[in-house]
């Protein structure tokens, strides 16, 4: 198996136009989020606002990318009965060792993300790529697969809080963007809508894009 | 090699398990100091915060030998006078779970602009982890300068906003003591333009209870000794006249901790 994987790596140019595909389909045809439906649960819990949004994006990032490069290392020692518990310790070993460094280093951004830091381990997408990519294919394809996947999975993210914290708060990363005059409170016409804070809205915003990307992408239209 | 032996699955699963709590166990001793450094300098930051005297986490350090004049350990209504413990070291999380007048616990006193300022260290229970923060009293112990908030795991946008000014700057002159007795200050749903009362967060109700009881049962403790030094405060008038800080109303203060000392001798 290995042998044949060095082949294969001498014949294919790093960034041959499948490797390529590893990283822009996620974007868009099989997107974890809008068409794998995977990660939905982060998706909503923290794309009140932006910064978070980011941040947790980031960290997926981070993880995926290298859980996968380890998962595919290891893929041809892992017994495939116990596969599923050595993806978990992966993961989870990666998050808690993020998190160390971010609280030794980056106090506030550990601060910022709190509860979240937890959260990425239950996060669909990496146990979802570790499984279906990273245990059947060379570290640099899983990089590149995790790669694609954190940007297919911040961009749904990013797009939801800026709606999300534009209309719910009236601020983007925390900066007021609505006019103050514009508030009904000074005497305005405009008042921000609370609804968009709770998690149920997130679910209707990540449909409504669901709803704009197969209107536009026939590929993904089912008979 | 067959990777699907019995044997082999448990001598990987054994390995493995190894390896990553020898990891994990290494960062975890290693950045352990970085860590405690950068919480100390956390909540010497947030005691100053407390006060209105707002620092970079570096120069919490400097700012904090400035401001705080005395550390205090308090156990029972009395000051401990020679305490085993720092008074920054004391560990709340611990003292929260013994009754009352059992606890051991650090009071921190200021001196901003000529004014003494009671800090209270606090601690309680949020919905998913610890909450805590410092209150900090004028001299007459009754009205509240200022208050900081955190968590350890509340949930952003909902819970995690008693950190945020919002919540916060709603402290500020409110008051805890009624007809000298302790009232403490409500977090409650809706009105709270009195004295005893602030507007706590939607959506994040049980974030808002755990802050509601833990200055119940926080403050309380400190009662009796503040009292204490309020009385001896007030047997020197001239000094209270010197020392109250004023942003609201200096004869109300000064009436409130004479009243405070008065229900005591009663």
């Amino acid at each position: 198996m290995s042998t044949e994987v060095k082949e294969v790596k001498k014949k294919e140019p790093l960034f041959s136009k499948k490797n390529k595909g590893l990283i822009t389909d996620p974007l868009n045809d099989s997107n974890p989020i809008t068409v794998q439906v995977l990660g939905i649960c982060s998706a909503l819990a923290i794309t009140v606002q932006l910064k978070p949004a980011i941040v947790m994006s980031l960290s997926v990032l981070a993880v995926l990318s290298i859980g996968n490069v380890v998962i595919s290392l290891l893929r041809n020692l892992i017994p495939s009965r116990i596969r599923i518990i050595v993806q978990l310790v992966v993961v989870a070993s990666l998050v808690i060792l993020v998190n160390e460094v971010l609280q030794a280093f980056a106090y506030d951004v550990s601060k910022e993300l709190s509860v979240f830091v937890g959260l990425i381990i239950t996060n669909c997408i990496i146990m979802g790529r570790f499984e279906a990519f990273a245990l059947a294919n060379s570290p640099w394809k899983s990089f590149l697969d995790g790669l694609g996947n954190s940007f297919g999975y911040a961009w749904i993210l990013i797009a939801v809080a800026f709606v999300r914290e534009l209309f719910g708060s009236g601020t983007l990363f925390g900066f007021p963007v609505i006019p103050d005059s514009w508030y009904i409170d000074n005497g305005g016409f405009y008042s921000n809508n609370g609804f968009f804070l709770f998690p149920p809205m997130a679910l209707i915003v990540v449909g409504i894009i669901i709803w704009i990307q197969r209107n536009r992408n026939t590929k993904l239209i089912e008979d | 090699m067959d990777v699907n032996k019995n044997s082999y699955t448990f001598i990987f699963a054994t390995v493995m398990v190894v390896v990553v709590a020898a990891i994990l166990s290494y960062a975890s001793t290693s950045l352990k100091p970085f860590q405690d450094k950068n919480k100390e300098l956390e909540s010497k930051q947030n005691i100053l915060k407390s006060i209105g005297v707002n620092v970079e986490r570096d120069g919490a350090e400097e700012a904090f030998k400035k401001y705080i004049k005395e550390e205090l350990v308090i156990k029972g209504g009395e000051q401990v006078m020679e305490p085993d413990v720092a008074a920054l070291d004391i560990n709340l999380a611990k003292e929260i779970k013994k009754e009352g007048s059992d606890r051991t616990l650090p009071l921190f006193v200021a001196d901003k602009d000529g004014a003494t300022c009671y800090i209270i260290p606090l601690r309680g229970k949020g919905l998913w982890g610890p909450v805590w923060g410092y209150l900090s009293l004028q001299s007459d112990a009754n009205t509240i300068i200022g208050a900081t908030f955190d968590h350890e795991g509340e949930t952003p946008g909902l819970g995690a906003e008693i950190s945020k000014g919002i919540f916060m700057d709603q402290f500020p002159g409110k008051k805890i003591l009624k007809d000298g007795k302790f009232v403490s200050v409500e977090v409650r749903k809706g009105d709270a333009s009195g004295d005893y009362q602030v507007d706590g967060i939607s959506g994040g109700t049980i974030t808002s209870v755990g802050v509601d009881d833990m200055l119940k049962d926080c403050i309380q403790n400190y009662i009796p000794y503040l009292k204490g030094r309020a009385i001896a405060k007030s047997s020197t008038p001239k000094e209270i006249e010197e020392k109250s800080i004023e942003p609201l109303d200096s004869t109300a203060v000064k009436v409130d901790s004479l009243t405070a000392a008065a229900t005591i001798i009663e």
